[in-house]
C-alpha cells in the first residue's frame, strides 16, 4: 500500500511501489487528464505537479511520492468552474487535438505559481519538455500569458489558483 | 646605529628586487589602432577564422547566457576567485576594436592585453601560444568582423595579491612554455595536425588535465582528468575509465556527432565542444582523434577482453526504435533502497531498447559510473539533460524535485556497486546537497550545446 495525496484527497493505492504515477492516476484513480505519450520522459504529455514543481508522471514510481502533494489538471478547476489556466486555454482555443494540453497546462501552472508575470523566455523555458505535434505553440503561449493576466486580475496570489496548488 | 644600517640595507635590497621584478614584468602598450575595427578582410579568411573560433570554443567563455555573442562578462569561478571574461567584439571602448593584429597575436602568444597588462591564465594562453601566425590572422579577421557590442565586463573578484597583475609574469616564467611547436618527424602528418589542434586552439588539456595548486596544468599528468564548470572532464590518457576503450574511429565519431553508441552523449561543457567541432572538416576531427588516441595508449589485455564481451553484448543488438515503450515496470520490491529507485525510475530507459543518442546509455558502458568522482552522475540525476531547441536531441528528465539527497546517494551507491569494480564513492549525500543548493556550481546545457549558445540553460547569471 502506498498513500498518495492527489488534488488534496488522500488515496491508498494497492499497487507495486515501482508503478509509475501516470498508470495509477489513469487506471486506479480515473484521472485521465494526464496523457500517455511516450512513457520515456521525452514528450511531456504526462506532466503533473508535485510539491509545486512540474514532473513527468510516466517516470515517477509512486514509492517516491508518499507524503507529497500531487496536483493534476483535474485539480485546476472543473468544467463548470474552470480555473484561470483552463479558462485562458478555452478562450484562446489553444487546443488542436488536445493531447499535449494537460501537460502544457501543468508545466505552465508550476511556472505561474512562482511567477504570474513570466517573460516570453521564461514561458518557453518552462515548456521545453512539452511537445505538441499539432503545432499550436503560438496559441499555447498566448493562453499562458492570458492565464497570468487572469490570475492577476483576480488579484489573488497565483499560488492559490489551483485547488490543491 | 648598526641595526638601522642593516635595516636600510635590507630595504634597499627589497626595493631593488621589486624594481627589477617590475621591469621584468613590464610589457609595453601596443598603440591603439583606430582603424582596426573598420578594416576589411577577405571572406575566405573570415570563414577560416570562424572555424578556428569554433575550435577554440571562444564563444563559451566570452558570452553571457542570453546576451550577445563574444561580448564577455561571463563569471568564471576559479579556486582563487571569480574572473570575468572580456569583451572580444570589435567595440573600441569596451572590446578589442582598437587592437591591431600585432596586439591580438601578442595576447594569444604571451597572454598580455593591448595596454600591456598580463592576462590571467583563465584565458588558456598556455595552449593558444601554439597557434600559428596564419591562424591568428584568420581568428583576428573573424573577431574584427563581428558586431561590435558595448559591454564592460564586471571587475574580477580576486583577493589582493592576485589582483596585482605583474605577479602573473612570475607565473608565466614558471609555467608558460611559449611559442609554436616543431612537428614531430617521427609521427604522421595526421598526428602532428591533431596535436596542433588539440594542444593549441582546441585546448583540451585546459579541462582534461588536472591543475596544480597555483592553477597551472600538471604536465606530468597530461590528460589525466580535470574539471570544468562543475563537471568532471574524464581522464583521456592511459587512465581512461571507459569500459570499452576508445579507438580512433569511435573517438572521431563521438567528436563529430556528440555521441557514440558505446560511450553515450556529450554533455555539460563537452556538449558545447562537440557542437562547435561541427564546423571543422572531417580530416581535422580525425586528426584530433589520432592524436588523443595515441595519448591513451594501448589498453591492457584484461581491458580488451572485457571490452570484447561488452561489444558483443551491445553491438547492433538493439532495434533502432522501441516498438513498444509501454512495458510493465520491473518490480522494485526487496533489495536496497537504491536498487528499488534504479529499477523503477532508471532502468526503463537505461536498459531499454532505444539506441544512442535517444535512449539511455546502459551503465555497463558508462565512464561516469567508473569515474573517481561521481559529480557527473549527480549533475545528470539532479538536472537531467535539457532538450535542444528545434531538433531531435538526447534528453533526460531532471530528478531534482523527486529524489532527496539521501535517495540520490542510495541510487548512486547502488549503481557503483552493480556496474563498476571501483571502490564505493564517499560523501555522496553531502556532494548531492552541495550540487543541489548551488554551493557547488554546475552549468547545465542542452545536449546540442552550441546551438543554444549564447543561451546556456541553468547557468547562473550574476
Ligand atoms: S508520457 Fe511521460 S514524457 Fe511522454
Ligand atoms: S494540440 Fe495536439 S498535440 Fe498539442
Amino acid at each position: 500500500m502506498v498513500s498518495l495525496t492527489v488534488n488534496g484527497s488522500p488515496h491508498q493505492i494497492d499497487a507495486d511501489p515501482a508503478t509509475p504515477l501516470l498508470y495509477v492516476l489513469r487506471e486506479e484513480l480515473a484521472l485521465n487528464g494526464a496523457k500517455y505519450g511516450c512513457g520515456l520522459g521525452q514528450c511531456g504529455s504526462c506532466t503533473v505537479v508535485v510539491d509545486g514543481e512540474a514532473v513527468l508522471s510516466c517516470m515517477v514510481p509512486i514509492m517516491l511520492l508518499e507524503g507529497r502533494e500531487i496536483t493534476t489538471i483535474e485539480g485546476l478547476g472543473t468544467i463548470d468552474e474552470p480555473g484561470p489556466l483552463q479558462q485562458a486555454f478555452i478562450e484562446l482555443q489553444a487546443a488542436q487535438c488536445g493531447y499535449c494540453i494537460p501537460g502544457m497546462m501543468m508545466s505552465a501552472h508550476a511556472l505561474l505559481r512562482r511567477n504570474a508575470r513570466p517573460s516570453e523566455e521564461e514561458i518557453r523555458e518552462a515548456l521545453t519538455t512539452n511537445l505538441c505535434r499539432c503545432g499550436t505553440h503560438m496559441r499555447i503561449l498566448a493562453a499562458i500569458r492570458r492565464a497570468g493576466e487572469l490570475m492577476q486580475a483576480a488579484s489573488l496570489p497565483a499560488a492559490d489558483q489551483g485547488r490543491a496548488g | 646605529m648598526r641595526a638601522l644600517r642593516v635595516a636600510i640595507g635590507i630595504a634597499a635590497v627589497i626595493f631593488v628586487a621589486a624594481a627589477a621584478f617590475l621591469l621584468f614584468a613590464w610589457r609595453s602598450e601596443v598603440p591603439e589602432d583606430t582603424a582596426a575595427a573598420e578594416a576589411r578582410f577577405a571572406p575566405e579568411l573570415v570563414a577560416k577564422g570562424a572555424q578556428l573560433a569554433a575550435l577554440g570554443n571562444c564563444i563559451a567563455c566570452h558570452t553571457v547566457p542570453g546576451r550577445p555573442a563574444f561580448a564577455g562578462g561571463l563569471a568564471l569561478p576559479t579556486p582563487f576567485g571569480t574572473i570575468y571574461s572580456t569583451n572580444i567584439t570589435p567595440d573600441r571602448e569596451t572590446g578589442i576594436g582598437g587592437w591591431s593584429e600585432a596586439a591580438f597575436e601578442r595576447a594569444m602568444r604571451e597572454g598580455v592585453d593591448r595596454e600591456g597588462s598580463h592576462l590571467y591564465p583563465a584565458f588558456p594562453y598556455e595552449h593558444f601560444t601554439r597557434v600559428s601566425a596564419d591562424d591568428n590572422r584568420a581568428l583576428y579577421a573573424f573577431l574584427m568582423t563581428r558586431v561590435a557590442v558595448k559591454a564592460e565586463a564586471p571587475e574580477n573578484d580576486l583577493p589582493f595579491p592576485l589582483k596585482f597583475r605583474p605577479l602573473l609574469a612570475g607565473w608565466k616564467l614558471l609555467f608558460l612554455d611559449s611559442g609554436e611547436r616543431e612537428p614531430d618527424p617521427g609521427q604522421s602528418d595526421a598526428w602532428n595536425r591533431g596535436r596542433y589542434l588539440a594542444e593549441g586552439l582546441g585546448h583540451c588539456g585546459a579541462c582534461h588535465t588536472p591543475r596544480n595548486p597555483v592553477g597551472a596544468e600538471d604536465r606530468d599528468r597530461h590528460f589525466g582528468g580535470g574539471e570544468a564548470e562543475g563537471w568532471q572532464a574524464y581522464a583521456i590518457n592511459t587512465e581512461s575509465k571507459a569500459p570499452i576503450p576508445w579507438d580512433e574511429q569511435d573517438l572521431a565519431f563521438y567528436l563529430r556527432n556528440g555521441w557514440h553508441e558505446f560511450h553515450g552523449v556529450s554533455r555539460g561543457p563537452m556538449a558545447e565542444v562537440t557542437g562547435n567541432l561541427a564546423f571543422l572538416p572531417d580530416s581535422d576531427i580525425a586528426a584530433i582523434a589520432t592524436y588523443v588516441r595515441s595519448i591513451m595508449g594501448a589498453p591492457t589485455p584484461e581491458r580488451e577482453q572485457r571490452a570484447a564481451q561488452l561489444r558483443e553484448a551491445f553491438e547492433g543488438q538493439r532495434p533502432e526504435q522501441a516498438a513498444d515503450s509501454q512495458r510493465s515496470p520491473v518490480s522494485a520490491s526487496g533489495g536496497q533502497p537504491g536498487e528499488a529507485i534504479y529499477l523503477a525510475a532508471c532502468a526503463s530507459c537505461h536498459e531499454g531498447e532505444r539506441r544512442q543518442p535517444f535512449g539511455g546509455l546502459n551503465f555497463e558502458l558508462s565512464t561516469a559510473v567508473n569515474a573517481p568522482n561521481p559529480q557527473n552522475i549527480v549533475n545528470v540525476v539532479l538536472f537531467g539533460l535539457p532538450p535542444a531547441d528545434g531538433e531531435a536531441s538526447a534528453v533526460m528528465p531532471a530528478f531534482r524535485y523527486l529524489l532527496d539527497d539521501q535517495q540520490v546517494a542510495d541510487l548512486l551507491a547502488y549503481m557503483r556497486e552493480r556496474f563498476s569494480e571501483e571502490p564505493p564513492w564517499a560523501g555522496l549525500v553531502e556532494q548531492t546537497a552541495r550540487t543541489r543548493s548551488g554551493t557547488y556550481k554546475v552549468a547545465v546545457r542542452p545536449s546540442d550545446g552550441i546551438e543554444r549558445a549564447p543561451h546556456h540553460v541553468g547557468a547562473e547569471e550574476d
